[in-house]
């Protein structure tokens, strides 16, 4: 007996010290790594990657809050992102990163058509949504701490919003867990576009050439967002995220129609506030040597009445080590807001009133699949053709719309 | 109240992991473990916050835009 304890001492020894050795040559090889990384690249502003992004999205449904909650929602949009990242190590080691961002979208809406029915082109049935930003943000590996800014501008044909966000992130010493914080505040501005048989006399129409003497609306939105991650073990790791959120000003949409029990017609009128607090949960999971499982839930609540609850899973098959595929599905139910109603159904002596449909009762499903390919000589053989991902889903509410998403992710390093 | 609490008490059983060690991350450290949204789904994001009455808490983006069509 002594001799097995004997043994498995000695074997518990040889192993610690086998294991001290690794760390310890692990630390003085990561410090020389370090010094000789730091020397090099010092000062020096570097690429990092670029990511282009194209997306498809096609919608259809017949409950336009243009017309009263009833009438088409024919939407199509093409969508194309281009991001770049730099870094700079500066003299205490912390490095600089800057992204730019910039994103257009070109839509059709066969709705906006409806804004001014006597006019075949209204002003936005088609219109270009840009929206640029640029970020920059410091990490010190030392501190573990992460800080940064953005600022990024909105603007289509009626509306303009300029976003500035700050955040900061603290990681612990043994990397195991980050806190992370972020501040954000929109301000926007709309042009109080109505429809063409709800316009005071002599009020412009908003089309090109008339607009002079048109109202502007403001429409601000500040956001708050506290997040902790944590890996559990080697295969599993969460995150935690509250982020609530206030908004001011013309929170309804001045071309939304409304119709009365009795006939009678106006445009949607919202409270000019609105607190949502949504709380979400991450989880990846690696399961065995090929599969893995990406799940996210969130529930939110508002004071406008509404409850939701959206679950998404995913799980990523990988057939390779640098292909995979992964199929999705998301599910999400929401009750209606305290102020909407069906077409036809308000009553003149409500305060507030809306037949949108984003805003009603209904549950939504998104379902689809997406492939990665990341093969370590770049694909094509471009090696700085990093990763291409494409994706394809299919979107159905219960109230009858239907869309679909194709998008195309390309990662340049 | 329940839920502030529930949300406090889960960071703080987080918190109390098992350390996992750099070298013992690479299934952690794998692209597809991230916990963000990918690349790709950058504008189904925008479409749910359009399309959807409930926003945030998903990495994506909670305000700026009209979306109104």
């Amino acid at each position: 007996m002594k001799k097995i304890v004997l043994a498995i001492g000695i074997y518990c020894s040889l192993l610690h010290g086998s294991k001290a050795q690794q760390v310890a040559y692990s630390r003085s090889h990561a410090q020389e790594f370090l010094n000789d990384s730091t020397e090099y690249s010092k000062r020096k502003l570097k690429f990092e990657e670029a990511n282009i992004v194209t997306g498809y999205y096609d919608q259809d449904g017949n409950n336009s809050a243009i017309t009263g909650g009833i009438g088409t929602e024919k939407l199509t949009d093409l969508a194309n992102s281009l991001e770049l990242r730099f870094s700079k190590l500066d003299r205490y080691n912390r490095t600089h990163s800057f992204t730019a961002d910039f994103n257009i979208d070109q839509y059709t809406s066969a709705s906006s058509d409806k804004i001014d029915p006597l006019t075949i082109s209204s002003a936005s049935r088609k219109d270009t949504h840009i929206y640029p930003s640029i970020a920059w943000s410091v990490k010190d590996d030392l501190l573990g701490t992460t800080q940064g800014l953005a600022y990024s501008y909105s603007t289509e044909y009626d509306y303009k919003s300029h976003g500035f966000t700050a955040s900061y992130a603290k990681l612990s010493k043994d990397k195991n867990t980050e806190w992370s914080f972020k501040g954000g505040a929109f301000l926007d501005t709309y042009m109080a576009i109505l429809p063409s048989e709800l316009r005071p006399a002599n009020y412009p129409s908003g089309a090109h050439g008339d607009q002079k003497g048109i109202d502007y609306k403001p429409r601000n939105s500040f956001n708050a967002s506290f997040a902790v991650s944590q890996v559990i073990n080697q295969r599993l790791q969460v995150m935690a995220m509250i982020e609530p959120s206030f908004q001011e000003g013309l929170l309804s949409t001045p071309f939304h129609r409304v119709y009365f029990t009795n006939g009678n017609e106006t445009v949607e009128k919202l409270p000019g506030t609105r607190f949502k607090l949504p709380v979400g949960f991450r989880l990846s999971y690696f399961m065995g040597d090929n599969t893995i499982i990406r799940a996210f839930y969130r529930a939110y609540i508002d004071d406008w009445g509404m409850a939701a609850h959206t679950a998404n899973l995913e799980v990523p098959y990988k057939i390779s080590p640098f292909f995979s595929i992964s199929p999705f599905y998301r599910f999400n139910i929401q009750g209606r807001v305290n102020y909407f109603k069906a077409y036809g159904q308000h009553s003149t002596t409500e305060t507030y009133y809306t037949s949108d449909y984003d805003l009603s009762s209904f549950t939504s499903q998104f379902m689809g699949v997406g492939l990665r390919l990341s093969p370590p000589g770049g694909i094509a053989s471009l090696v700085n053709w990093n990763s291409l991902e494409v994706r394809y889903g299919y979107y159905s509410r219960s109230n009858g719309m239907i869309g679909h998403s194709i998008s195309m992710s390309i990662k340049i390093k | 109240m329940k839920k502030v609490i529930l949300f406090v008490g889960l960071c703080a059983t987080l918190s109390s992991c098992t350390v996992v060690k750099e070298y013992q991350k690479s299934r952690i450290n794998d692209s597809e473990m991230e916990l963000s949204s990918r690349k790709s789904e950058k504008f189904e994001q925008a479409f749910y916050l359009y399309r959807e009455g409930a926003s945030g808490a998903n990495g994506g983006k909670s305000g700026g835009g009209c979306g109104c069509n």
